[in-house]
């Protein structure tokens, strides 16, 4: 669903975010990226959702080889790719009913089909009661279940998110989780990353770790080593 | 995937009423721009009225635009008026006026202050003459000219004249005055644009954040413009409406004063104000002013956020 093949992402400037990462996520599959700050974590989401280019080596997304696409292709691609940001990035001056069904008008879809699809995305994250709240009168934890709902909303097959949990208590950090488990297990394919070395080391999923815009440990491989 | 045409109406609808919303959220600033736009506009807009009325004034000038045949010495009145009768038939000729010797002599005698000396000449010196007034051809500024040429050849006349000097020079004056007013329309024209790129270039700042989330949920180009577009399209068209209203309110007050001043000149003349051709040329010229500014900003300030 995700495939890397010896990419490199050099900025203007020099600074490299990734040196020469491959690697393979399988449809379905949910897995966590981690490493410190700067280790390339960011950029390797601004690949996939085609934010940045890469300037060496190979994207594929859902069988689309991102290099290919022109820029008028990409709106469409990131249809595909829902993502959910530390930050939220929620518009403060929109109702969470309207700030999730962003994803959905930017596709041109009717009202009722918008208003059946969001008040289930709502349903799912637990926050249809709040559909006319404004997100600053939220909790942190709230803020963030709209954030998913947002990315979730139109059903896409990959959902990237990028520190989800990062302001979040550890209580609210495991619901989020469970939430992200719970998309999974219809078929999404999940790629988070995240600093939550303990929260995640108790989930028993597939784990890579970058460093210095390297890949560091694939767990999946170690697994398949100690086969 | 293709949207329906009913939701891609509805859609365009509700973006271009939200634009609207937008703006009126922001009523004091609105108005501010707005008003800008509508005084740059007013100034070409009322030049432009006033020259159609200049030449209105001149139009009546020209109806009153004749040509003199001072006929053969040896003409006899009779033949004068057979050939008085001829021209009144005679198409493109509104009206033909006898002056005989005679009538022509007396009138002299009155009006010149001469009679003595006229006395002593004993035979009269003067011509008889026909006074013809052209009708008025709009679609033929040389009608006059043609008649003249035509009237030379006529056995009977021996000079010709149209006084209508004067009439073709104020033409050419009206004509610079034309090309000053649309030189400004274009100038001010130019400034509308950039009035209305920069207040929208300082609106996509203000809804960077929305952009940029919009863009990362898959909005296309023309999604993120769309919104931009009808606020550029609303500035214009009210900037116009405020155009309008001020060069009626100008005229209107210009209204009583000349009035006046025609009736000083006994002339029914009175003002041409803006017609509904006038307005919607305005309001249709704005609102496209509005539009192209907006599109000028946002293909300026949009496009630098994609990776290509």
């Amino acid at each position: 669903m995700i495939q890397f093949e010896n990419v490199g992402k050099r900025y203007p400037g020099g600074h490299e975010g990734v040196r020469n990462l491959s690697f393979h996520i399988e449809p379905g599959e949910m897995v966590f990226l981690t490493g410190h700050s700067g280790a390339g974590k960011s950029t390797l989401l601004k690949l996939v959702l085609l934010l940045e280019r890469c300037t060496r080596g190979q994207v594929r997304v859902n069988g689309r080889n991102l290099a290919r696409l022109r820029p008028r292709q990409i709106p469409y691609h990131r249809r595909d790719v829902g993502m959910v940001f530390q930050n939220h990035r929620l518009l403060s001056d929109r109702t969470v009913f309207d700030n999730v069904a962003l994803s959905l008008v930017v596709r041109g879809l009717g009202r009722q089909e918008i208003g059946r699809r969001v008040r289930a995305a709502l349903d799912k994250v637990g926050l249809l009661e709040l559909e006319r709240s404004y997100p600053l009168t939220l909790s942190g934890g709230e803020q963030q279940r709209v954030g998913i709902a947002r990315a979730v909303v139109s059903r896409p097959p990959v959902v990237l998110a990028d520190e989800p949990t990062g302001n979040l208590d550890p209580e609210l950090s495991r619901e989020v989780m469970a939430l992200f488990e719970q998309f999974n297990q219809v078929g999404v394919t999940l790629l988070i990353a995240t600093h939550d070395l303990d929260l995640i080391s108790r989930m028993g999923r597939r784990i890579l770790t970058l460093q210095n815009g390297n890949l560091d440990r694939d767990s999946a491989a170690l697994v398949r080593d100690a086969d | 995937m293709r949207i329906k045409p009913k939701i891609w109406l509805t859609r365009h609808i509700q973006v271009g009423l939200s634009a609207l919303g937008r703006l009126s959220r922001t009523p004091l600033s609105t108005l501010m721009t707005t008003t800008v736009i509508g005084i740059t506009l007013a100034l070409p807009t009322g030049l432009y009225l006033l020259l159609t009325n200049l030449q209105h004034l001149a139009g009546s000038w020209e109806r009153t635009t004749t040509i003199s045949l001072f006929l053969q010495m040896n003409t006899a009145d009779q033949q004068t008026g057979q050939l008085a009768r001829r021209l009144r038939q005679r198409d493109g000729i509104d009206r033909v006026e006898v002056i005989s010797r005679n009538a022509a002599m007396q009138e002299f005698r009155r009006l010149s202050g001469f009679s003595e000396a006229l006395e002593a000449l004993g035979d009269n010196p003067l011509p008889p003459v026909l006074v013809i007034q052209p009708g008025l051809r709009f679609d033929d500024p040389d009608h006059a000219e043609k008649l003249l040429e035509e009237m030379r050849t006529l056995p009977e006349v021996d000079i010709a004249r149209l006084d209508m000097q004067w009439v073709k020079r104020f033409h050419a004056i009206t004509e610079i005055a034309r090309r000053g007013v649309l030189v400004i329309a274009s100038l001010l024209g130019m400034a509308v644009l950039l009035v209305i790129g920069n207040t929208i270039r300082l609106e996509i700042q203000n809804r960077r954040a929305e952009i940029e989330v919009t863009r990362l949920v898959g909005a296309t180009n023309a999604f993120i413009r769309r919104p931009f577009l009808y606020s550029g399209l609303w500035y214009g068209l009210l900037g116009g409406a405020i155009a309008w209203l001020l060069v009626s309110v100008a005229f209107w007050l210009l209204q009583n004063p000349v009035e006046r001043l025609a009736a000083l000149y006994h002339s029914q003349f009175g003002l041409t104000t803006m017609d509904a051709s006038l307005i919607l040329t305005l309001l249709g010229g704005s609102a496209l002013l509005g539009l192209f500014g907006s599109w000028l900003s946002v293909s300026r300030h949009l496009s630098g956020s994609e990776p290509d």
